[in-house]
């Protein structure tokens, strides 16, 4: 059955399908759907040919109520990293940062320690000029996961790896030393420029 | 390679409506990005999204809100949606841009979790995030709001995002 637009009310219609329009070259690249519990998941031999990479991440792990979501970029785990970040929890708003990491933020989810069963967080992450060999590498990421109970987070990071080498893998995991459970999800994405 | 981000329905209101629907949404992507430039009728109105005309009491949302002098975060759990924006205000002058991301929509699953960011330049920046608690595969999206209608050029399009 096509898509269909209606509206409620007096002007009531229904608009009919309108035909997919491919727009931009936004192109998948890899994803992985998890089929059991996993410490990490790793992005390796990133294509170099897109301008700008998008991490679409759906994620619970499988302790503690919420976590940030980590990244270590070409196997680099010195302290090249650093963060910043602005978080509302449902009662408090809150800001932290950090230097010389070894580690960036780049998103959050919910642990299954007190949260509601079958709930995932929510991360979108851009990682801008990450093929780029002049500038450092810097990620914004948009996050959350209602969890039923609070505490639960908006969490907005920004990170910067301080590396002029092209980005070729992304190693993710959460803080905690918590594991990602079955059916999170993640995708990376191309963006030409 | 096929294109990944397709926009698949769009539409601009030509009358004053009370809600705004997206159904028979298609199951072949993985996540939905909704972005609406709502124009309300009146002032004061949660804005929120609704799954597959379900008006129980199976949402539970943060958000976190900055007005230009005051910081702010609350939970909220208003039954029939999901809140992805919380002031509309009336008129053409003020009109919030608000982009929703849906992630999994289609899985039978997990729980579906939205994450809206919306900002209205006069007013608010707010992002926020909410779960409706249900493993449905997400069908249909209504837009509505508390107590406002939309405008005449009110906006709304939707694209899917299909994975590798």
């Amino acid at each position: 059955m096509p898509l269909r637009t209606t509206y409620a009310g007096s002007s009531l219609r229904n608009l009919g399908f309108q035909a997919g329009i491919e727009i931009g070259d936004f192109e998948p690249i890899a994803s992985q759907t998890l089929t059991g519990t996993q410490a990490s998941v790793t992005f390796s031999s990133i294509p170099q040919n897109y301008k700008h990479l998008q991490l679409r991440v759906s994620a619970r792990v499988n302790s503690g109520d919420s976590y940030q979501l980590l990244a270590q970029f070409n196997g680099d785990t010195a302290t090249n990293y650093s963060w910043h970040y602005l978080f509302g929890n449902g009662s408090t708003v809150g800001v932290g940062n950090a230097s010389n990491q070894s580690f960036a933020s780049v998103g959050s989810h919910p642990g299954a320690g007190t949260t509601l069963a079958n709930i995932f967080g929510v991360t979108i992450c851009d990682i801008l000029d990450y093929s780029n060999t002049n500038k450092y590498k810097t990620t914004r990421a948009t996050s959350g996961g209602a969890r039923n109970v609070l505490p639960a987070y908006v969490f907005i990071p920004s990170s910067n790896w301080r590396s002029t080498s092209g980005i070729t893998s992304i190693y993710l995991y959460s803080e905690g030393g918590a594991s990602f459970v079955e059916y999170s999800h993640f995708a990376l994405y191309g963006i030409k420029g | 390679m096929p294109k990944t981000y397709k926009a698949i329905a769009s539409q601009t209101l030509t009358g004053t409506e009370t809600s705004v629907t997206f159904s028979s949404i298609p199951q072949t992507y993985t996540d939905l990005v909704f972005i609406l430039n709502p124009i309300g009728t009146s002032s004061g109105a949660n804005y929120l999204a609704r799954f597959n005309s379900d008006t129980g009491a199976n949402y539970d949302g943060i958000r976190l809100t900055a007005n230009g002098s005051t910081v702010a975060s609350a939970r909220y759990t208003i039954t029939g949606g999901i809140q992805i924006h919380d002031y509309l205000i009336n008129g053409t002058s003020q009109v919030p841009v608000i982009i929703c991301q849906i992630m999994n929509y289609s899985n039978t699953t997990t729980y579906k979790q939205l994450y809206a960011r919306g900002n209205t330049a006069s007013n608010w920046v707010q992002s926020s995030v909410g779960v409706w608690k249900s493993t449905s595969a997400i069908t249909s999206v209504t837009f509505l709001s508390s107590s406002s209608n939309f405008q005449s050029g009110s906006s709304f399009s939707l694209y899917g995002i299909k994975a590798a």
